[in-house]
């Protein structure tokens, strides 16, 4: 059985269609990275999940339980990390986890209090107010509340939006040990890395809906080829090489200030310059090419 | 696994975010104290020994003192009740996020509202006994009906804990609490009966003045400390109803705002 389901959902905000018909399944055990670009759905879609936002059609069911009706049930297994700190930063570190323990409906709230601080590792910070922590001990924090219960499935939106590489090194060790332990994980990001460190498969979103689906080596070699080559120079030399690309049928995208030829391997003589710096497709490649956007 | 099922109006649900109340008011209590009593005592003496020793002495056949510390209890509710439910709601939700992650647990958004009533219902019915335990210092005799003032302040608090819920849960911006305590808390607190008995209004305020749930609450008050009358079951009723419907229209509007 699938941990979520959506099937043609849509949904509106007034004139701005925020979800487009979006089919997409989780299967259990499984980390699914959904990217895309700010103002791709991933943020709507995650808020439909939790029942704290309508679909206005379709259908959807988490762990079994159908949406918006059985919400309440579908979430006393799910946990959620949200893209924005809301901690209680005046009450302790364990009294916030406390809290989240209770509203989880966990017998033994002390015991489910200290594992998720020995998993945030904050069990010398544990009677700290919250506005003692550091930024990342925040980060970990945040992260352990939602897991407080132990759930099924967990919800992670932008988990790492806005930190710095080191805490996001150090939120990724943690998140990689949910994967381990065979919870299910939805993951929006619009960072490319962190969905091909994490991600067992990747979802595209753009305007509302997946353009793409799958393990993120299929992706580049379905969308993206073997190998891409950047090409640096002045305007007019990018210029007439992305025209000498398109010209040959391959497909271009900016790159910075650099323009990147994608399938580069399948380049004809003088296509690409002999100066072009050549390496493996990425991820971040299928991103640019089915959304149009620049990734982070 | 859990196996809980969770049900509508879930008890789990209401006290684990009462519990997040008491570790929040834990770090402030002291402040919220020591207005909540002295407040009643500033107003007692500005008013019931300043006005009651100089231009008046006695209203409806008790001091002016015990005339105007029986009426700030509906004074002490209020400003315990409507205020922090307008000003803690709005900023829980718009700036510290708090609902969405409330929310995103087995909660909801009627299980929230009514948490939230609860809370500051128990304590603005406590702070709203201050008032005629200070009045005991300037004469008020104690006596058996005043038990029941908690009660009266209880029911009367969780009615403005939800008007004031379903204001946060209407307005774009914080400025707009200014229309609201200017043009119904204010009169509202003017016209309870607390300073001057609303019997010397005219006779278009006065029928106004009991549609005022602080008025009921006064007099009830009054009634507790120097007893009780027959119609003060209907003034009682008030006051539930008064309540029922907030609470109805609370769970409306923070549906509304916090439902996409």
């Amino acid at each position: 059985m699938a941990a979520i389901e959506l099937k043609r959902v849509v949904k509106h905000f007034g004139a701005i269609t925020a979800v487009d018909g979006l089919d997409l399944d989780v299967p259990a055990g499984i980390c699914l990275g959904l990217l895309g670009p700010n103002g791709a759905g991933k943020s709507t879609t995650m808020r439909m999940l939790t029942g704290q936002a309508i679909a206005d059609s379709g259908e959807i069911r988490v762990l079994g339980y159908e949406l918006p009706g059985e919400s309440k049930q579908a979430r006393l297994r799910m946990g959620v990390t949200p893209q924005l700190d809301n901690l209680d930063i005046d009450v302790t570190v364990e009294d916030n986890l406390a809290v989240f323990a209770r509203l989880y409906r966990v017998n033994d709230v002390p015991a489910a209090v200290d594992k998720a601080l020995d998993l945030a590792r904050l069990r010398e910070r544990r009677t700290d107010a919250v506005d003692k922590l550091s930024g990342g001990m925040r980060r970990r924090l945040l992260l352990a509340r939602g897991l407080v219960h132990d759930p099924q499935l967990v919800l992670l939106d932008e988990p790492t939006v806005g930190l710095d590489p080191q805490i996001r090194t150090q939120m990724w060790s943690l998140i990689d040990g949910l994967r381990t332990r065979g919870a299910t994980i939805l993951m929006s990001t619009h960072y490319i890395e962190e969905a091909e460190r994490l991600a067992d498969e990747v979802a595209v979103m753009a305007e509302g809906k997946v353009v793409a689906r799958g393990k993120p080596a299929d992706l580049i070699a379905e969308h993206a080829g073997q190998l891409t080559a950047e090409i640096y120079g002045p305007p007019d030399h990018l210029a007439q090489a992305r025209a000498k690309a398109e010209a040959s049928g391959l497909r271009v995208r900016p790159a910075g200030p650099a323009i990147a030829v994608v399938g580069a391997e399948r380049a004809t003589d003088g296509v690409v310059p002999d100066d072009a710096l050549r390496r493996a497709a990425s991820l971040e490649d299928v991103f640019v090419l089915l959304t149009g956007e620049e990734a982070e | 696994m859990n196996e809980v099922r969770v049900r509508r109006l879930d008890p789990a649900a209401i006290t684990g975010i009462m519990s997040r109340e008491v570790a929040n008011f834990r770090t402030f209590w002291v402040s919220t104290t020591f207005s909540s009593v002295l407040e009643p005592v500033i107003y007692l003496l500005a008013f019931g020994l300043g006005l009651g020793a100089t231009l008046v002495n006695r209203v409806d056949g008790i001091s002016y003192v015990e005339f105007v510390g029986t009426g700030m209890v509906a004074t002490a509710v209020i400003f315990a009740s409507a205020l922090p439910a307008m000003f803690g709601t709005f900023v829980k939700h718009r700036f510290q996020r708090t609902y969405d992650a409330i929310l995103a647990a087995p909660v909801s958004v009627e299980e929230l509202v009514t948490a939230e009533m609860l809370w500051i219902g128990l304590r603005a019915g406590f702070y709203g006994c201050f008032p005629i335990v200070v009045t005991m210092f300037f004469g008020l005799d104690p006596s058996p009906g005043m038990l029941l003032i908690p009660f009266f302040s209880f029911i009367t608090a969780l009615g403005f804990a939800a008007f004031g819920i379903a204001v946060a849960g209407s307005v774009d911006k914080i400025d707009q609490f200014n229309y609201v305590t200017t043009l119904v808390i204010t009169p509202l607190f003017l016209v309870a009966g607390t300073f001057f008995p609303i019997d010397q209004l005219p006779q278009g305020v006065q029928a106004a003045a009991q549609l005022n749930p602080l008025h009921q609450l006064v007099v009830l008050v009054r009634h507790a400390a120097f007893g009780f009358v027959s119609t003060d079951l209907i003034r009682v009723a008030v006051l539930i109803g008064f309540m029922l419907v907030m609470w109805r229209l609370a769970v409306r509007q923070m549906t509304k705002t916090l439902i996409d």
